[in-house]
């Protein structure tokens, strides 16, 4: 190892879901600030399985930042301290030499954790499964330049649709609220032309699909957007809650 | 060289151009009420799988999906970058169905089977119109249309694209279409499920089974058939660019069971990603093909000039225009910096072995954007806004902001990992093992040599021969899933239809499900005193050195020796701590490095076997003067196709290529 860096981690350990969980301290040496995060988690573990202890579990894929696998909230903030980045792509350079680190799970009711870092977001999924979609079977689709599509609302949609799915938001949020997740699947359809169809009951079945997933309610203040690392913007709330709003007024339920 | 009896690729007759149509319009169907009652389960949730699973439960079939990751989104399809090519010439600029099919039968070094890839071009362009309609944003010009842009080894621009994020918008509305499927009951998706086994009942597939990854407990599933979507083996390298978790479990213990590999050693070292820096790295990054477009590729023309910038003695900005060496516009003019991956990768190669490498090992070369954002983009630019006379930092302004907009995410990532501005500087890149293109053996309908068992994507090995050509993994694993198996299946699953559920206490199951347990218990009880990682590194290390970009029989033949006496000493000293029943991450890297050990033995075997030089591989005995690969079409012109006949034991079966459409030919980008 080619590092210099001595640090103190502070890692919350918890065998399973309804094991109560608490901090453990390792110190790290040799550290070097070329290293990922995740990286200096894998040489944690291997010390820890070295000395026949468990290694810290956490959830990571990708390592380049898209997967929205890894999530640890490091220092109070998730992803930790820059802002428009994963934790698989924060690197040592980000933390000075002698710093204690404090990494915890994600921090929501509606997020139980697995084992230690690693938690269970399924939620997001069957929110998406209520009316994250266009409903458009294979083999159905007219040709792909028959609808132009203006380029702003184009570049809107996709800026939306950037989401990695990694629940920064909800963790952020004082009460756990997944309202930045729902509105950007949201407004990429909404912004969208071939959306239109189902606009409205989308966005209801997406909300009450929320709502009962327990996740708590927006009070606008603006730490989801902060925190997001694929910076998604706090207007496509204001969008959903536009089409919210005005579809509860006008769909009439059968 | 004939083809070996048993493998019958089951490719329809007629014309090239009307196998495809005259095939899907004549394969038996199953009618909906029968539908309903056949279960079909996949394994992974990339873009094949989710496709596939996606399609086939609109269809009416009942299905379940399983994937390692907590989410089907996470899939590594994800990660791709740069495109999806289509043959829409929307460009105008003479695409067309043929042209795709024999771009990438030419990409592919002669080596993929003509009737897969003329239908993978063929159904190319309805992928696109299907996304599109799926709501995937792909970029678009200010008239609303959608762009293109260019991908190497082709001199359109059929490349759709969603900035340097392709793959995950393709990915997320697949993934959208899936999880439809869900809410309407037609899919089961099981997360967090590894499958460890599949289940052949009367030489049919017939389940899998698979353990769950939060209670480590094993569960057995029935299917009438089963498609594995598991993606390529790259992690067999340890350092790649795929994911942490990556893997060819799956597909390894279909071939234990029956199914042949073929061309396991076709491997693709993508030529523009961040080097190595040092040896704690876990993963290595790609930074997209697209970037070709407008980074033009060079080393220094003289050694001292490498020299001082590798010891930071000479910052490459202040290197001369004229002390440039642009070694692929001067190797290859025809088609410069957008020659195909293996070209690149080798030519990289080349110049580093050379001692022309541009940072700290030596192992390096530049990707150079100052130019084009000066003059091909700053310029057009300044014509737009009427500035006239414009300076040189106005032009490099105006350029940055374009290429801002294509790029912004890639260069993000670049400085992110590096530390350094690639606005500012140029990029330093180095090839790095990416992507497979072999795989399961399958016939023209995807089925494996197991009856009931299919392969889709990356895991299969039909459409990309010896080298895979930039945006066509995308288009591959969406045309499997989206307008490929959903006909295909009917041939096998018509027959089907009186075949009843199986019990899973069938005594194939509780077998299957007895040995998984066996081996895993046997992983656990070594308690050795070394980290799965120790192993992992160490056959990485093996397969780059000696069966990476450059191989030679006996480099190959010891690889060989060295992976059997690590493996040897995996099962005698590895560690593998905690239980079997709770959530293990360690175990389930220790299943898989174990499986890579037994595919880096093969996949030497095979690139031993082949003695000549084709696309991705290399064998250093085999080349031109100039060192461009030399095929031997009369003898390799061949699919390997590897039956595993006993422990570290193959036999290797024949497919013979037959080219009626296209005149093979020494490939040129000259």
């Amino acid at each position: 190892m080619s590092g210099n860096m001595n640090l103190t981690l502070k890692v919350w350990r918890q065998k399973n879901k309804d094991d109560r969980g608490k901090f453990e301290t390792y110190p790290v040496q040799h550290i070097s600030p070329d290293m990922s995060f995740l990286e200096m988690f894998d040489v944690l573990n291997e010390r820890l399985i070295n000395e026949g202890k468990d290694p810290v579990a956490f959830d990571h894929d990708c390592r380049e930042g898209i997967c929205g696998m890894c999530s640890m909230f490091i220092n109070g903030r998730p992803h930790g301290p820059l802002q428009g980045v994963t934790t698989c792509q924060l690197h040592m350079r980000s933390f000075k030499n002698g710093d204690t680190i404090v990494v915890e799970p994600w921090r929501a009711s509606a997020f139980p954790v697995i084992k230690d870092l690693a938690v269970d977001r399924s939620a997001f999924d069957r929110i998406i499964s209520a009316g994250g979609f266009i409903s458009v079977n294979t083999g159905n689709a007219q040709d792909a330049n028959s609808i132009p599509i203006p380029k702003d609302d184009a570049d809107a949609a996709f800026a939306a649709a950037t989401c990695i799915g990694c629940g920064a938001c909800v963790a952020a949020c004082k009460n756990a609220s997944a309202m930045l997740f729902v509105s950007a699947k949201v407004s990429q359809f909404a912004l969208l032309p071939q959306g239109q169809a189902e606009r409205q009951e989308r966005v209801l079945n997406m909300v009450a699909q929320m709502d009962a997933e327990g996740f708590g309610s927006c009070t606008n203040t603006g730490a989801c957007e902060a925190e997001c690392p694929k910076g998604i913007s706090l207007s496509n709330i204001a969008r959903m809650n536009r089409d919210y709003i005005g579809a509860q007024l006008s769909v009439q339920k059968a | 060289m004939t083809t070996s009896p048993k493998l019958d690729a089951k490719i329809p007759d007629g014309q090239l151009e009307q196998k495809w149509t005259k095939y899907r319009s004549t394969v038996p169907l199953v009618n909906p009420a029968n539908k309903r009652n056949l279960e079909i389960i996949i394994v992974g949730s990339g873009l094949a799988g989710a496709s596939a699973a996606a399609s086939l439960a609109e269809l009416g079939y009942k299905v379940k999906v399983f994937c390692f990751q907590d989410s089907a989104r996470r899939a590594h399809s994800i990660a791709a970058q740069g495109g999806i090519n289509a043959a829409k010439n929307y460009q105008n600029d003479g695409d067309s169905t043929y042209r795709l099919f024999y771009d990438t039968i030419k990409g592919g070094d002669y080596r993929a089977r003509e009737a897969n890839v003329y239908r993978l071009a063929e159904v190319s362009a309805n992928i696109i119109d299907q996304c599109v309609a799926q709501g995937v944003p792909f970029a678009r010009e200010y008239g609303g249309m959608l762009d293109n842009r260019s991908f190497g080894g082709t001199q359109v621009k059929r490349t759709f694209y969603a900035a340097g994020q392709t793959g995950q918008q393709l990915l997320l509305g697949a993934y959208s279409a899936l999880q439809r499927q869900v809410g309407l009951g037609q899919v089961e998706m099981l997360t967090r499920h590894e499958m460890l086994d599949i289940v052949n009942i009367d030489g049919k597939c017939r389940g899998i089974i698979a353990r769950d990854a939060v209670t480590g407990k094993l569960e057995r599933h029935f299917g009438h058939a089963v498609l594995l979507c598991s993606g390529g083996y790259g992690n067999v390298f340890f350092l790649s660019t795929n994911a942490m978790g990556s893997n060819v479990t799956a597909a390894w213990k279909a071939h234990k069971k029956g199914a042949f590999f073929g061309n396991p050693c076709f491997t693709q070292i993508h030529p523009t990603c961040i080097p190595v820096s040092g040896d704690h790295q876990s993963k290595l990054t790609l930074m997209s093909e697209s970037l070709r477009n407008d980074g033009r590729i060079w080393v220094p023309k003289r050694k001292e000039d490498a020299e001082a910038i590798r010891t930071g003695k000479l910052n490459p900005n202040d290197l001369k225009e004229e002390d440039r060496d642009y070694y692929l516009e001067r190797r290859y003019p025809a088609f410069g910096n957008l020659v195909p991956r293996d070209v690149a990768s080798r030519a990289a190669k080349e110049r580093c072995d050379a001692g022309f490498g541009v940072n700290r090992t030596g192992e390096a070369v530049y990707l150079d954007f100052a130019f084009n954002m000066k003059y091909k983009y700053g310029k057009k630019e300044a014509t737009k806004k009427g500035i006239q006379n414009p300076t040189e930092e106005q032009l490099t302004e105006l350029g940055k902001a374009v290429v801002k907009e294509q790029y912004g995410n890639l260069f993000d990532m670049y400085q992110q990992i590096t530390g350094v501005n690639p606005y500012e500087n140029p990029m330093m890149i180095y090839p790095a093992v990416h992507y497979t293109m072999g795989g399961l053996w399958v016939d023209y309908n995807l089925m494996t040599t197991v009856p009931g068992l299919y392969a889709l994507g990356e895991a299969n090995f039909s459409d990309h021969g010896a080298n895979r050509l930039g945006a066509s993994a995308l288009m591959q694993g969406l045309a499997d899933g989206y307008f490929v198996i959903p006909y295909t299946i009917g041939a096998y699953l018509s027959n089907e239809i009186r075949t009843k559920a199986i019990d899973t206490n069938h005594e194939a199951f509780e077998a299957a499900e007895k040995s998984v347990r066996e081996r895993l218990e046997k992983l656990k009880n070594i308690n050795g005193t070394k980290t799965v990682d120790y192993f992992h590194k160490r056959l990485g290390k093996i397969m780059w050195d000696q069966c990476g970009m450059a191989r030679n029989e006996q480099g190959l033949k010891q690889a060989i020796a060295d992976i059997q006496a690590l493996r040897a000493d995996f099962w005698k000293d590895v560690r593998v701590p905690g239980g079997l029943n709770e959530f293990n991450p360690e175990l389930e890297k220790a299943g898989r490095v174990a499986d890579f050990l037994e595919l880096g033995e093969l996949m030497c075997r095979d690139a031993l076997n082949r003695n000549e030089s084709c696309g991705g591989h290399f064998r250093e005995e085999f080349q031109t003067e100039e060192g461009e690969a030399l095929r031997d079409d009369e003898n390799f012109g061949y699919v390997a196709a590897w039956e595993m006949t006993g422990d570290a034991n193959w036999e290797l079966h024949r497919e013979d290529l037959k080219y009626e459409n296209i005149k093979i030919a020494q490939r040129s980008y000259k």
